[in-house]
């Protein structure tokens, strides 16, 4: 019991950062119909950024814990979203009205293109950094087993739960959200209303991109290892959150990045570590298989 | 007559290497409201989309409120006083009737309110509807809706794509009714491309005949009305 609630507790925390970057994935095939597939190399590099910002920061040794973290969050969201919005600039908007999988394979160049760069610029070495927030809550004990809430991992809950809030209200409540759905559900005639849609593709692109950006932070925080190839792994993972959730659905993309996150320390922790990558991928393919449309998804495929 | 609002110049559309409009020339005056028919694929609705930028016109030119626009991006194009209810009313269906009003203003940047208001006075369904997702409205309730947000951006030019498409006769007159009270109330400017031809030519201060991309005849509604050309191929003897 007391080892369940653990599983659930590291779960939840992992499953928040497959969940922030599965809504790129979602939203820009929302609004776009495409699968960004450098969004986790964009998170790669979001990780990064942190780590630069971090060092940066610490070196220093003005700002303590806390206000460090939220000064590398900021700094590191704001120039992966200028690295989200480069990317639909260089790579996507000069194929749109191209043909179908011209824009896919433009994606894939794109992730070769990011990995290397950060290969180059930053060294293939895996790349540590000291454990910034320590401490916990030991939640209850059982015989010789504690259950353990991290102060970190507290952080990662909180912060990701205010930016879904914040992100929410933002595509729910704001104009500028709404031009984004109008967007997503006829593009052609959300320019007939004076919307200006290209200018609406990139703000997604940028929303998505500093989403990545919180999750690549908490990722180098949580794990304290970050390289350049993490963007493939767990960008996959993050893809079939999005799957699984319904592609298209925000909810949907926080619901199975959270299903993702505990089915894969679930597995980890009864079944086998080895095989917890395999869980994942055999989610994507029976979620394809038997239900492409997702757990929240639309059955119904609306197009003009 | 005074200058005109709208003036397409010999304009030519193309999809691929199809010639959909060849050298189309109209113009409509402030507060006119003038009425476009002619059969399937004649090219009615590509000529409103092309004074909307999309698809954009090969050559000739597009003239509002003396402004050449022909090459201008349609979201411009839209925020400068020209507003449009496309063929097949193209509501945002996972939209509330409330948000998909509010999306014909903002782009604009003006107060909703007065719109809204507008709005609810020509259709007073709508109101009530206001919180319902527009794709579950009738198709008329969505006709209404379609040319309610259009009239959102206050535009000086509405250009209004077969409005009583698929509607009961009764339907069909309270659209063509509200289009007449705006035009007599307000001066706002119309053109209507209609299958109904009967009705808009009757609605109509004037027409064009298009035919396969080319205007063949133009006139009043009543001159319209009487050409036995009209009547053979569009009134089909109602
Ligand atoms: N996107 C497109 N691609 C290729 N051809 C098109 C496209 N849209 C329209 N056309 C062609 O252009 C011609 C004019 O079409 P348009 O839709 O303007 O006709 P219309 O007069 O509005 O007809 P209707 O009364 O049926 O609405 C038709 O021959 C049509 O097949
Ligand atoms: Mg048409």
């Amino acid at each position: 019991m007391a080892y369940a609630l653990q599983q659930l507790i590291n779960g939840v925390s992992l499953g928040m950062i497959y969940g922030l970057i599965a809504i790129g994935y979602t939203m820009v095939y929302g609004i776009i119909g495409m699968i960004n597939f450098a969004h986790g190399d964009i998170f790669m590099v979001g990780a990064f950024l942190s780590l630069i910002g971090l060092l940066l920061i610490t070196s220093g040794g003005m700002l303590d814990g806390t206000a460090a973290i939220i000064l590398v969050l900021a700094l590191s969201m704001v120039f992966t979203a200028l690295y989200g919005w480069t990317v639909e600039r260089v790579a996507y908007r000069p194929l749109r009205g191209s043909f179908r999988l011209a824009p896919l394979i433009s994606a894939i160049g794109m992730s070769i293109v990011l990995q290397n760069y950060v290969q180059v610029a930053q060294g293939a070495r895996v790349k540590p950094i000291e454990p910034v927030v320590q401490g916990g809550f030991t939640l209850m004990r059982d015989g010789s087993f504690a259950v353990q809430l991290s102060t970190m991992q507290i952080l990662i809950i909180t912060t990701t739960l205010a930016i879904l809030a914040i992100f929410t209200w933002l595509v729910t409540r704001t104009p500028l959200g709404r031009a984004m759905r109008a967007c997503e559900q006829d593009r052609r005639m959300a320019s007939l209303l004076g919307i200006d849609t290209d200018r609406t593709i990139s703000v997604t692109f940028v929303i998505g991109a500093s989403l990545a950006a919180v999750a690549g932070t908490m990722y180098l925080l949580r794990y304290g290892v970050i390289d350049f190839y993490i963007g493939f792994l767990v960008g996959v993972k993050a893809f079939t959150a999005a799957v699984l959730g319904g592609i298209g659905s925000l909810p949907g993309a926080v619901l199975g990045g959270l299903l993702i996150g505990l089915i894969e320390t679930f597995w980890s922790a009864y079944f086998s570590v080895q095989y917890k990558d395999v869980a994942a991928f055999s989610i994507l393919i029976l979620t394809l298989v038997f239900m492409p449309t997702g757990l929240l998804g639309r059955a119904e495929v609306e197009k003009v | 007559m005074s200058t005109p609002l709208l003036e397409i110049r010999e304009v030519s559309t193309f999809y691929g290497a199809v010639e959909a409009l060849k050298g189309v020339s109209i113009s409509v005056a402030p507060g006119e409201i003038v009425t476009l028919i002619g059969a399937n694929g004649a090219g009615k609705s590509t000529l409103l989309m092309t004074i909307c930028g999309d698809p954009r016109a090969r050559s000739g030119r597009v003239i509002f409120d003396g402004q050449d626009i022909t090459e201008r991006p349609t979201h411009h194009i839209m925020r400068g006083g020209i507003a449009q209810s496309p063929e097949g009313r193209r509501v945002f269906p996972r939209m509330s009737v409330h948000e998909n009003l509010l999306l014909g203003a903002q782009s604009q940047g003006i107060d909703p309110a007065p719109g809204l208001e507008q709005a609810f006075t020509l259709f007073p369904r709508l109101e009530e509807r206001q919180a319902q997702r527009a794709g579950t409205l009738s198709g008329g309730e969505q006709q209404m809706l379609a040319i309610a947000r259009a009239l959102m951006s206050r535009p000086r030019l509405l250009l209004l794509d077969e409005p009583s498409l698929g509607l009961a006769p009764l339907v069909s007159k309270q659209i063509f009714q509200a289009i007449r009270k705006l035009n007599a109330e307000t001066g706002l400017t119309v053109l209507l491309v209609e299958q109904n031809a009967n009705q808009a030519l009757r609605l109509a201060h004037r027409g064009y005949v298009l035919v396969t991309g080319r205007i063949t005849m133009s006139g009043t509604g009543r001159e319209l009305l009487a050409r036995p050309e009209v009547r053979d191929a569009y009134l089909g003897g109602h």
